[in-house]
């Protein structure tokens, strides 16, 4: 693979397309054991692909999947697209699974157990409500199968 | 009701759908094999022929996008847009998750008749299991031979490769999922150049959506004919219409290009509930237009969409009862569109921020006959003047909402 000189980057270094082309796949590693990226994991990255510090940050905050605050040891991201809400989900969700767990989108219970967010479409209109718990798709929600849902998260250890 | 037989879904629905022993059983990877034996020219003339066009939401003809691929340019790349994230829209998602081999063929056998010999498959952050799928197939097919050296023996390489995205619907356009790629920012390229001239690491890039790829393999082993003898004029073949919002039976169906609206709705999708009657139709995902009742009778196909003031997008029919607020409607979408603007150019940014603020206030009942007005003027001063199409995306709603149910944002005020 050739080398190139990306604008942008420090002082003229010489960055590997290749090995920046990595950078996403590497943010996600970096921040599996913690949940979120830590100014050390954003180091580590920088060092091992050749950016700066600051190369990187600038990358990971553009997506929302990076987060660079902690957060819960389970996600709750509710769907709070048109769909969800034409199916009498969306703040509905939000308010009964808010309720249960005493926070609102934003916030971590303070157990440390669970963080709350509010997501746009996650591509499952034709069953909706919908939500994401980490990297599961919960779908056709009902109050009860909400209930199964966090009864089922508290419980693991 | 008609009734079709399914052929990009025909095998969703079967047990282990997903495996490769399940693919192979019914036939799959037989298109490989004959493509193969093809001279490329003659795949490209083949797929031109059908009348194949792009599903991602833009219809753009593919054989003629292959076609605009350099002939002689040494590195070309493949990269397969999974990024599915338009508002309404479900199917790409339902093809990697159960029938990921469909899309692997259509991808083998495109980067064959273009001449590339890597592909990039890019997959929306969110789609966790389909990213399993995804990899569980490309090294499955590695297995049994359908990718690496030599593939069954044509001398043709080709390596696969998946990336994750980080949530970023702005990463589903073509250029943007380019920089994501590389490992940038989001952010859309110019065009010109286009990705078939500079792509990726500025090499020739064909980006073709999941469902587009997955009407090859049928293409190649059916034929042209078969293809274009489907659909209307300018529309051909089959297309996933993903149905959503309040009716009895929401889903996938795969329909003929052409069938009418009210098919599709009525018919396939059980109608409205309560047997209410529906007040607005989003035909195409979040960006395009917003149409009335009136509008059911047309056939769902790109140039009648277009005839009727709206577009075909993605085929994500969103139906809105009579007791929908079309206030919230808007809102609603307009804030999505805030959220995911890249923040690049200042239409989008600042002119979609001061939209949602109207209609902030005017889903409140705090606006007034000025905040109307002002948001009919920020519209249609974004409207044409972004880098990208996604800030006509985000005005598209709000400037039809404001056409077809003014007297629902009149009477809040
Ligand atoms: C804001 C925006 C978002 C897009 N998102 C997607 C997407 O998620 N998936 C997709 O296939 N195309 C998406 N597109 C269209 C792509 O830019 C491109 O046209 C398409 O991937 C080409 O493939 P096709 O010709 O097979 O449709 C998007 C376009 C825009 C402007
Ligand atoms: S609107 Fe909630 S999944 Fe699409």
């Amino acid at each position: 693979m050739d080398t190139q000189n990306i604008s942008g980057s420090n002082e003229g270094a010489v960055v590997d397309p290749a090995k920046r082309s990595m950078l996403l796949a590497a943010l996600y590693v970096a921040q599996e054991q913690t949940g979120y990226l830590t100014g050390d994991a954003v180091h580590q990255v920088a060092k091992r692909l050749g950016l700066t510090d600051s190369e990187v940050y600038s990358t990971a905050s553009f997506y929302t999947l990076f987060r660079m605050k902690p957060v819960g040891r389970h996600v709750i991201q509710v769907c709070e697209g048109l769909s969800c809400y034409l199916n009498d989900g969306a703040e509905r969700v939000v308010e009964y699974v808010g309720a249960k767990l005493g926070i609102r989108p934003g916030e971590t219970t303070s157990d440390g157990m669970f963080t709350l967010e509010t997501v746009q479409c996650l591509a499952s209109c034709g069953t909706a409500p919908a939500m994401r718990v980490n990297d599961r798709l919960y779908e056709n929600l009902s109050p009860a199968s909400i209930d199964d849902i966090l009864e089922r998260l508290m419980g693991e250890v | 009701m008609a009734q079709h037989q399914p052929v990009l879904l025909a095998n969703v629905n079967r047990p282990d759908s997903e495996k490769i022993a399940t693919y192979l059983r019914y036939g799959g990877y037989d298109a490989l094999r004959k493509a193969l034996k093809m001279p490329p020219e003659t795949i490209i003339a083949e797929v031109k022929a059908s009348g194949l066009r792009g599903r991602g939401g833009a219809g753009f003809p593919t054989g003629v996008k292959w076609d605009f691929m350099p002939k002689d340019a040494p590195v070309k790349y493949l990269a397969v847009n999974t990024d599915e994230g338009e508002p309404g829209t479900f199917k790409d998602r339902l093809i990697v998750e159960r029938d990921p081999h469909s899309i692997l063929e259509g991808v083998i056998i495109s980067a064959y008749a273009i001449g590339a010999h890597r592909a990039f498959v890019y997959i929306r952050g969110e789609f966790f299991l389909g990213v399993k799928r995804w990899i569980k197939a490309i090294s499955d097919a590695y297995q049994h031979g359908f990718l690496g050296r030599d593939i069954l023996g044509s001398g043709f390489d080709l390596d696969v490769s998946v990336h994750r995205g980080a949530g970023a619907y702005i990463c589903g356009e073509e250029t943007a999922m380019l920089e994501s790629l590389e490992g940038k920012r989001g952010v859309p390229r110019a065009k010109p150049p286009y990705p078939a001239q500079k792509g990726m690491w500025n090499k020739p890039t064909l980006v073709q959506n999941v469902e587009t790829l997955a009407n090859i393999p049928h293409i190649i082993l059916r034929g042209a004919k078969w293809h274009s003898d489907i659909g209307t004029e300018k529309s051909k073949g089959l297309k996933i219409f993903c149905v959503s919002g309040h009716v009895n039976r929401p889903g996938n169906y795969e329909l003929p290009l052409g069938t009418r609206l009210k098919e599709i709705i009525y018919e396939h999708a059980g109608g409205v509930r309560m047997g209410r009657g529906i007040k607005a139709i989003i035909p195409g995902g979040a960006s395009t237009p917003i149409i009335s009742a009136e509008m059911v009778s047309t056939p769902m196909a790109f140039e009648t969409l277009q005839a009727a003031g709206t577009a075909l997008g993605t085929g994500a029919v969103i139906v809105m009862d009579e007791t929908t607020d079309m206030v919230e409607v808007v809102r609603r979408i307009t804030r999505f569109f805030v959220h995911e603007s890249c923040g690049n150019c200042l239409p989008c940014r600042v002119g979609g921020k001061r939209m949602l603020e109207h209609l902030e206030k005017l889903a409140a009942g705090t606006g007034s006959k000025q905040d109307i007005e002002d948001l009919e003027y920020l519209a249609g001063g974004i409207r044409g003047r972004t880098f990208c199409p996604m800030g006509t995306g985000m005005v598209e709603p709000v400037l039809s909402a404001l056409r077809l149910f003014r007297d629902e944002f009149v009477k809040r005020v």
